[in-house]
């Protein structure tokens, strides 16, 4: 067994007893959900969706993309495009 | 303080995994959108009709195909001081596939765009898991693209472009009336990332723009949305993005919106922009470079914009949902060091975004 395997197995085996809940840890319940499902329904009116209309939200997307040097992270699929 | 921090890691990652699900994710609703878009400002105009169509299948797949196509008319003055003015076509075709399987929602796209000069070809998996019984949710994807950039005039030039690009986010529920999301992406493009027509300038004349071939970019988003209880809502969002070529750029947006009576729906929203301009871009260069650019878009420059939307119910219920929507977004775009070779002042230009819509969802 090399070095670098011993290592690895030490540093999973290590997360692993953290994450699994060592005698030395503190005893905690999980944190629960603190939002139930039926105080979900003002979440579910579309003004409080991040992306409300996608064909539209696509435009505005490429308008940008065409015409700024930043690009990405909009949660918005985009497609190829003459950009350049 | 690390053990009381260990713990409540411990606890927040047991919460997450172990929490039941509480409700599965739901394939998109049938629908269509026919949109009429127009973008005039700077000397270009580009407008032209888009369409997309929505259709389950079985209840376990739902296909999306679009169209877009711009008309573009381009005087811009890159255009004006060093070629002439030109007119073309772009036209895009997309499809995806959205899969669900309780929790889980897989989305698969594929377009190709089509110019005289350029063609772009793209693929897009996603994958979106719920968590935290509902109140959370992961995202993971990945999209390739591959373009052929060719000259109008010069059949010898052919070249090729590739992008990856790698993305992952979370949205979250904070309370019955707020929720946030933050996106991460990895942008990474090699080839021919220029335009066979541009043109830079040293020592006061032109000469061939020379770009890196290749750029590797990092984006992240965060957004926060809050229903404030009167039938409205407010928006924050905020973008870093900087890349191998020097450029960064930060973008803040913020909006309201609000329903009127049960028909009306309108959005008011104001968008700030701002980058530094990449190492190699010179506006007039006064020192011998191996890569040169004078795209103004890889500038040091900012804009600002005013948004507006609105949206009217024509009919709801009875089999069917009918909306009648129009956007409108002014921009005003100032550059730092920029300038018009015809008056040697700094260039800056107002640009106006139009659509109108209707959309059916049945």
């Amino acid at each position: 067994m090399t070095i670098r395997t011993t290592a690895t197995s030490f540093l999973l085996a290590a997360a692993a007893a953290l994450l699994g809940g060592c005698s030395w840890l503190p005893t905690v319940k999980p944190i629960q959900p603190w939002v139930k499902p039926y105080e979900r329904e003002r979440l579910a009116d579309p003004i409080m969706s991040l992306t409300r209309e996608g064909l539209s939200a696509k435009h505005f997307e490429h308008v940008h993309d065409v015409r700024e040097g930043a690009r990405g992270a909009t949660g918005v699929q985009g497609g190829g495009c003459g950009c350049n | 303080m690390w053990r009381r921090l260990l713990a409540l890691l411990s606890g927040l990652l047991g919460g997450v995994f172990a929490a039941g699900p509480a409700r599965a994710l739901d394939l998109p609703e049938d629908g269509a959108t026919a949109l009429f878009h127009l973008f005039t400002g700077g000397g270009v105009d580009a407008y032209g009709p888009a369409v997309l169509v929505r259709k389950k299948l079985f209840d376990k797949v739902s296909l999306t195909g679009t169209y877009y196509m711009d008309a573009v008319s381009n005087a811009s003055i890159d255009v004006v001081t060093t070629a002439s003015k030109y007119h073309e076509v772009r036209n895009e075709f997309g499809l995806a596939a959205d899969y669900v399987y309780r929790e889980t929602q897989i989305r698969f796209g594929l377009s190709t765009s089509h110019e005289p000069d350029y063609t772009a070809n793209a693929g897009a998996l996603d994958i979106a898991q719920e968590v935290f019984s509902g109140m959370t949710t992961i995202s993971l994807g990945v999209s390739r693209g591959a373009d052929t950039v060719l000259k109008t005039g010069s059949p010898e030039f052919h070249q090729k472009a590739s992008h990856w690009q790698y993305r992952l986010g979370a949205t979250q529920i904070l309370s019955p009336s707020w929720i946030m999301s933050a996106n991460f992406e990895m942008l990474a493009d090699d080839g021919f990332l220029g335009s066979p027509y541009r043109v830079a300038r040293a020592f006061g004349t032109t000469v061939p723009e020379r770009n890196p071939r290749t750029r590797t970019g990092r984006a992240i988003k965060f957004r926060l949305l809050g229903d404030l209880g009167a039938r409205d809502s407010v928006f924050f969002g905020y973008r870093f993005f900087s890349d191998t070529w020097d450029i960064k750029a930060h973008t803040a947006e913020m909006g309201y919106s609000r329903y009127f009576g049960d028909d009306w729906l309108a959005d008011i929203y104001a968008r700030y922009y701002t980058q530094t301009g990449a190492i190699f871009y010179s506006n007039d260069a006064t020192t011998e470079t191996v890569f040169l650019s004078r795209n103004r878009q890889l500038s040091t420059y900012n804009n600002g914009a005013l948004g507006a939307k609105l949206q009217y119910a024509l009919r709801r219920g009875g089999g069917y949902d009918l909306r009648l929507n129009g956007a409108l977004e002014y921009t005003r775009f100032k550059f730092k060091d920029f300038t018009d070779v015809r008056t040697g002042e700094l260039y800056g230009y107002s640009s106006v975004v139009m659509q109108l819509f209707l959309t059916a969802n049945y």
